[in-house]
Parts: structure tokens; C-alpha cells; sequence
């Protein structure tokens, strides 16, 4: 009855290295892209996926021996859209200025290939705290790469993180000017494929 | 007249789902090795998402709109339940025709037809269509009607294809290249889609 045996360790780290779900499995790229152009929506996002993955995990776990086999992508479905709805109205109360922002992105979540793959592959057989751990190990992955882009995106894109300005004003009266590209759509792909390149030159250099 | 026209043009171009919104892009990857399966798919979607949006926009407005089942309650925050389940009964519905009338398109798309239901591309454009019913009808974006938003979603329909289809182009010329080991795969396909979209940002702007 050990919470944090071996094994449920390695549920919990595995996403966060080999096993990434971004860039290990390739799931849930969509939203990954489209919220991180500011750090701010990045981290907001972030967390909500491991809240939403890490509780419709659970959910799903409890429920996996009565879901008959045939309807259980529905049942899945409105697991997940039901944890959704709720987030994103708590996101609406209590910080609406990211929730617009991150407009249609907060629905979006419900198709987000990471909750559905990690259903099929993990819920369906394990019990509900080793199904709760590799909900969080799994969002907090996703959150990773959503951080690691955001900041850079706002930082050369503004000067700026979280909002406060890092890059002097001296700076941009010696002629210094933010490379307005980061703050495109196109950068985003570019700087995941660049991420994807460095993990897998660290990680798949025995093989 | 001209706001339909200017309003699919836009979708296609502008508001293009994968290089404006990164919408579909799971299926968007791994499905586009060949122009054969990425033109099959991109079919697929475009048909789902003509049907989807409309029927998405008849539900917002007359049933979870405010005030349009009860005086006084707005219920648009069942959106998400309702219009998944509008697409997962619309992709049950496509695939149960498409085996019965082509076995041929069906067995070629196998699995991916299924898929589509969890595609970001189709509930995002219902989402979007969500939003831009509360815009200024003078608005090029906003959707006033039915017919609008058919339109829209036919649209983003063939965006999606036109992006698909000219990616599978470029991953079958590119099996040629000698390209890093590390890089192989996905790191070189997210670069050559930013170029892609970079490209596609000289559309923006476009107005008819």
C-alpha cells in the first residue's frame, strides 16, 4: 500500500522524460501552440490540463470495469467535457482577463489528443491513484514545453516576462529592437520542432 | 453576397485553421506522409465540419442562447457537452454512410474517419463559430445566419485540406533529403509547417 512505491514513481517521472507526451508520444500539439505567446496564458493553461487530465484519469479509473466496451469513447467524452465546463467557468470568475485570451483554447482541451490517449492507454487498465499520477505526470509534462515556449516567445517577442520588463531601457536606446516574428504563430511551430530536436539528440543518443 | 464570399475566402486564407490556429494538428501530422491519405482525410473533415457548424449554430441560437428555452436563463454554458456530442453523432453518422454506399473511401480511411470526432479542428470551428455570432454584422468575421455559418465551416474545411495535402507533397519530396538523425521525423516536419505558415502570412490582410 505504498503511495510512492517504485513503480508509481516511475508512472510519475516517465512522462516528464523519455515517455513525453508532447514530444515522446506526439499528443496534444494544438493548444500547445496557439497559448504561448505570453508566459502568463502558457503557465494558466498548463494547469488546467493537469488538473483536467489528472482528475478525468481518476474519474475514468473508478468507473473502468462498469463502462461497457462499446460506448466508452462517449463516456469519455462527457467525463472530460463535464471537468472542462467546470474549469473553464472557475477561470471566468476568477481570472477573466487570461480566460480571453486563451478564448477558444479552454474548450478545446476536451479534444486535446493528451486526455483521450492517456484514457485509452492508462485509465482503462490501472487502478485510480496510479491512473491519478500519470494524469499529473502527464500534464506537468505538457506544462513544461507550454513554459519553456512561452518564455522564450515573450521574451524575445516584448522584453518581457510575466508581464514585467527584463530587457533595460538602455538596451533599447542603443538601438536594441524585439524580434516582433516570436509573437507570430510560425515561430511557435519552429521553436517546438527545435525542442523536439534537442530532446531527442538527449535522449536517444544510446540507441 | 459579397460577406459570404469574403467570409470563405477568409477561412481559407487567413483564418486558416492549421497555420493561424494550430487546430487539427495531431491528425495533421501523423496522417500526412502521402497525398493519397492526407487528400482522403482532408475530405473527410471538410465534409463533417459543413455539417457541424451549421447544426452547432441552429443549437446556440434557438435552444442555448439567452433567453431562448426560457425567458431569463442563458444555458451557453452547456456549449461543450452539446456540440461534442452534435460531432461525435455526426462522425457515427458519416461513417455508417460512407460504409454503406463506399466500401472502397471507407476502408481506404479506416481508422481516421472515427478519429475526426476528437479532431480540434471540428470543435474548434463550432467554438469559434460561437464567438463570432456576438460580433458587429458589419464585421467580415461575424456569422449572421445559417447559411453563413455553412459557409465557414465548408471554408476552414478546405484550408485544412489545402494545408494537408501540400505538407503530404512536401513530406514525399523530402524523403530524399539527408537530414540530421535527431531532427528525422517530427522536429523537421513542426519546422517546415512554421515555414509553411510563415508563407501563409502574407494573405493576412486580405479583403474582398
Amino acid at each position: 500500500m505504498a503511495l510512492f512505491s517504485k513503480q508509481n514513481k516511475e508512472v510519475f517521472t516517465n512522462p516528464l522524460n523519455l515517455d513525453h507526451p508532447i514530444l515522446g508520444q506526439v499528443l496534444g500539439i494544438c493548444s500547445a501552440l496557439a497559448v504561448t505567446s505570453q508566459l502568463k496564458p502558457a503557465i494558466v493553461m498548463g494547469l488546467a490540463v493537469t488538473v483536467i487530465t489528472a482528475f478525468s484519469n481518476t474519474i475514468i479509473s473508478i468507473l473502468r470495469n462498469t463502462i461497457p466496451n462499446r460506448i466508452r469513447i462517449v463516456v469519455q467524452l462527457v467525463v472530460v467535457a463535464a471537468l472542462v465546463t467546470i474549469v473553464s467557468q472557475i477561470l471566468k470568475a476568477y481570472v477573466y482577463d487570461v480566460s480571453v485570451q486563451l478564448s477558444v483554447y479552454v474548450g478545446l482541451i476536451i479534444t486535446n489528443c493528451i486526455l483521450m490517449g492517456r484514457l485509452e492507454a492508462f485509465a482503462m487498465q490501472n487502478k485510480p491513484w496510479p491512473s491519478f499520477l500519470d494524469g499529473v505526470g502527464n500534464g506537468l509534462g505538457y506544462a513544461m514545453i507550454l513554459v519553456i515556449v512561452g518564455a522564450v516567445r515573450e521574451f524575445l517577442g516584448r522584453g518581457s516576462l510575466l508581464g514585467f520588463q527584463i530587457i533595460p531601457d538602455a538596451c533599447y536606446d542603443w538601438g536594441y529592437i524585439n524580434n516582433g516574428m516570436m509573437t507570430m504563430p510560425a515561430m511557435a511551430l519552429i521553436l517546438v520542432g527545435i525542442v523536439i530536436w534537442v530532446h531527442r539528440a538527449y535522449f536517444y543518443k544510446e540507441k | 453576397m459579397e460577406h459570404i464570399i469574403s467570409l470563405f475566402f477568409r477561412s481559407i486564407f487567413v483564418d486558416n485553421m492549421i497555420f493561424a490556429f494550430f487546430l487539427g494538428m495531431c491528425s495533421y501530422l501523423a496522417v500526412s506522409k502521402t497525398v493519397k491519405t492526407s487528400l482522403g482525410l482532408g475530405l473527410a473533415v471538410t465534409f463533417v465540419l459543413t455539417v457541424t457548424v451549421p447544426v452547432n449554430y441552429l443549437l446556440q441560437t434557438k435552444v442555448l442562447g439567452p433567453d431562448c428555452l426560457v425567458e431569463g436563463v442563458d444555458l451557453s454554458y452547456l456549449s461543450f457537452i452539446l456540440f461534442i456530442g452534435v460531432i461525435a453523432g455526426m462522425v457515427q453518422l458519416v461513417e455508417m454512410t460512407v460504409e454503406k454506399y463506399s466500401p472502397s473511401l471507407y476502408a481506404a480511411l479506416g481508422i481516421f474517419l472515427p478519429l475526426i470526432a476528437v479532431n480540434c479542428a471540428i470543435m474548434g470551428a463550432s467554438l469559434f463559430m460561437q464567438q463570432r455570432i456576438l460580433m458587429d454584422p458589419s464585421n467580415t468575421q461575424a456569422i449572421t445566419s445559417v447559411w453563413d455559418a455553412m459557409v465557414y465551416g465548408f471554408g476552414s474545411g478546405i484550408g485544412w485540406t489545402l494545408a494537408i495535402v501540400s505538407l503530404g507533397a512536401i513530406r514525399e519530396k523530402m524523403q530524399y533529403s539527408d537530414v540530421p538523425k535527431p531532427l528525422q521525423g517530427l522536429g523537421i516536419t513542426f519546422i517546415v509547417v512554421g515555414l509553411m505558415a510563415m508563407a501563409m502570412m502574407c494573405f493576412s490582410g486580405l479583403n474582398i
